[in-house]
């Protein structure tokens, strides 16, 4: 116990000032009630979906949760089941074979909810394009507010994704 | 001579991986599987191809592997009825392999289980994308997929069914659990879900194009990847990557490892509630990505290699960085280990958690990190070593206890090592400023391999080239193909709240598995 105290201390505070919103990265407003927006606060609860990504996009979604970003310590989280969810986040070219299991999942959830999708896949089908296994781009399959492009894209560019999808839900 | 057999006549192939080549009758399929596995040796992977425009019908394709190397059997299957003999009784890991093999270029084995694997209902059955006339407009379906599951009967038995959209962050995949109580009496897995027709694409690519392709098979592997891609391209066109390049391209693959191996033994502190461990671990792994990023300009180093060599160079400025991030993990990491080993609440979850037995391993031709954590003692790098790591000298990490606490055992043991070979690239690397070779276009009728130890297991990239010298086939393997069967043994008996534990113990690839 003594060593794990000792290197706690030692570690210290490793988060870096969160970034500033990204506008530019929204391609679609997106009409919510201000009155349900209230209730968002500070906090917001994320689910993921990966629609058939090649698991470079989770590598840095995961690392948004380390100590450097913690992004966490802005109150967004992610759940594990879609009622409890206000954002769905999207990664990959929609496979054929999770379209229906990414639209029940968005179905799921309840009103008033935001999509981001993340990486290049998501914003275009990036390198595995539409083919006769994938459906492309996720808005070809569900409405999108916010796109965060790279392959994969940096922490600070999905944080920046996801506090432009908040801000202009506030905004509305 | 890898293996002699009556009437076998192989090929020695050029390139860095040791390998023959030959073409084998139908009657020799069985026998020599056969004689192959009795010496310990291994089936890496299974494909097919469509060759009926140069005039015959489809081939199948084996790659076994044994102490001497890679020996890859061609047995040509006639274009009206593709039927080829069973291997899956001799290399159980085969069953997946040769369904799937059927999904997509619709070649068949003679033996039991022929339900779909790759293929839901994304196109026709009857249809395979894989077949140089196959019409996408026309593939389409509306059927559903009904999968049949083997059900578990008995009193008190329910299922749990879990996924393809699961708890967390991490790709899609369908879990059917069959317990008891808490007790899991049986697992039964389901992919295909992230499915996106990545070898039908590389076919429409240029060589280049492909690299990048490669590099997206499994993005925690991309290093692993672009490596084999590159090296089944320069098998073909029988070049050999400057000095500098192969040193640099050891280095990727090592600092590939040693991010995952960071990031995995902190989700590994995670699954039994030590957060402590997670935040550890990630703090390090996040150093190794930006000194990545500030170093080679992307911090997972995609694209970085590509054939014929790399495409960034280490600065002699960075060399000093290298040695201060090894010393600094070494520090670090030799800490947490104590940590982790001292305390009784982490390893009472770890040990004798989903066990699986060295002589199940052996059988069932598990490979790579979870291999070598039962007793399996392989290591491309060590065994196949090709330059540089022929003047490396790794020193492979075994373990016999077969249990998550040994998978653990078996990355911190792989990260030091990692290290080490770290610092010996860097001390090693000698100046030259030409970094590739041109290599643009393959020669025509080619076929080439790849084999790389990444951090999961062994990579295997093979590459047909048509007349033309263009991508004719592309087959990308990965590890998990062989691991991912192991899961649902290693499963057996323990909690379901272990699952996850025992499952990131794992760590395979869908997105590698399900191309």
């Amino acid at each position: 116990m003594y060593q794990i105290v000792k290197q706690i201390i030692k570690t210290g505070i490793k988060t870096e000032p969160a970034p500033q919103a990204n506008e530019e990265m929204r391609i679609q407003p997106q009409v919510l009630q201000q009155e349900i927006l209230d209730t968002f606060g500070h906090a917001l609860n994320i689910r993921l979906v990966d629609a058939g990504s090649c698991n470079g996009c989770e590598l840095e979604i995961n690392a948004v949760n380390n100590a450097y970003y913690n992004l966490e310590g802005l109150g967004i989280k992610f759940v594990a089941s879609p009622r409890h969810a206000d954002m769905l986040m999207v990664t990959g070219p929609v496979s054929r074979h999770m379209e229906v299991a990414l639209r029940r999942t968005f179905d799921a959830m309840p009103d008033p909810k935001l999509v981001v999708a993340i990486g290049d896949c998501a914003y275009d089908g990036g390198i595995f394009g539409e083919s006769y296994a994938t459906c492309g781009k996720v808005s070809n399959i569900i409405p999108v507010d916010v796109v965060v492009k790279g392959c994969p894209p940096t922490p600070v560019a999905i944080m920046q994704g996801i506090l432009a999808a908040m801000s202009h839900a506030v905004k509305e | 001579m890898p293996i002699i057999h009556p009437g076998l006549q192989l090929i020695p192939m050029s390139g860095a991986a040791p390998a023959w080549q030959g073409r084998i009758r139908q009657d020799d399929l069985q026998p020599i599987c056969r004689s192959v596995r009795d010496r310990g040796g291994r089936l890496v992977a299974l494909w097919g191809s469509d060759q009926r425009a140069s005039g015959s019908g489809f081939t199948l394709h084996l790659l076994l592997l044994n102490e001497v190397g890679l020996i890859c059997l061609h047995l040509p299957l006639s274009a009206e009825q593709p039927v080829y003999p069973d291997v899956s009784e001799i290399f159980p890991v085969a069953v997946r392999m040769q369904r799937a093999t059927y999904d997509l270029l619709g070649i068949v084995h003679d033996g039991q289980d022929h339900r779909q694997w790759l293929r839901h209902a994304a196109w026709r059955s009857g249809s395979f994308p894989l077949r140089k006339d196959f019409d996408a407009s026309q593939s389409r379906t509306d059927e559903l997929d009904n999968y049949r599951f083997v059900q578990v009967a008995g009193h008190g038995v329910h299922e749990i069914a879990v996924g393809p959209v699961h708890a967390g962050i991490i790709e899609p995949g369908h879990f059917r659990f069959s317990v008891v109580g808490e007790k899991v009496l049986r697992l039964e897995e389901r992919f295909g879900y992230a499915h996106k027709g990545i070898e039908k694409r590389f076919e429409s690519m240029s060589l280049g194009q492909g690299a990048k392709l490669a590099g997206r098979v499994s993005g925690d592997s991309t290093v692993a990847y672009a490596w084999a891609y590159a090296m089944a391209a320069e098998s073909i066109a029988g070049t050999t990557p400057p000095d500098r390049a192969l040193w640099l391209r050891a280095l990727f693959l090592e600092r590939e490892r040693i991010a995952n191996h960071l990031g995995d033994l902190g989700f590994l502190g995670n699954d039994v509630a030590f957060s402590f461990g997670l935040t550890q671990f990630w703090i390090l792994k996040e150093q190794v990505l930006r000194n990545n990023a500030a170093l080679f300009g992307h911090r997972y180093l995609m694209d970085a290699i590509h054939p014929g060599g790399v495409s960034v160079d280490l600065a002699e400025s960075g060399k000093q960085t290298l040695l201060e991030e090894c010393a600094m993990l070494e520090r670090e990491v030799h800490l947490l280990r104590s940590i982790y080993e001292e305390h009784a609440s982490i390893q009472d979850r770890y040990m004798g958690t989903g066990y699986v037995a060295p002589k199940l391993a052996a059988q069932l031709g598990v490979c790579g990190l979870a291999g070598r954590a039962s007793s399996q003692v392989w290591d491309a790098r060590m065994q196949f070593a090709c330059a540089p790591y022929d003047q490396l000298d790794v020193r492979i990490a075994v373990h016999r206890n077969g249990d998550v606490a040994a998978r653990v055992i078996v990355r911190f043991d792989e990260l030091f090592e990692s290290l080490r070979l770290q610092r010996k690239i860097v001390s090693n690397l000698t100046h030259s400023d030409i970094l590739t070779l041109p290599l643009e276009k393959l020669p025509g009728n080619g076929f080439g391999l790849g084999l790389v130890e990444g951090w999961r297991g062994e990579v295997m990239v093979a590459i047909h080239t048509d007349a033309q010298g263009r991508l004719m086939r592309v087959h990308p393997h990965d590890p998990s193909w062989q691991n991912w069967p192991v899961l649902e043994h290693a499963i057996m008996n323990n909690v379901v709240p272990d699952f996850p534990l025992i499952n990131k113990s794992f760590n395979l690839s869908y997105s590698g598995h399900d191309l």
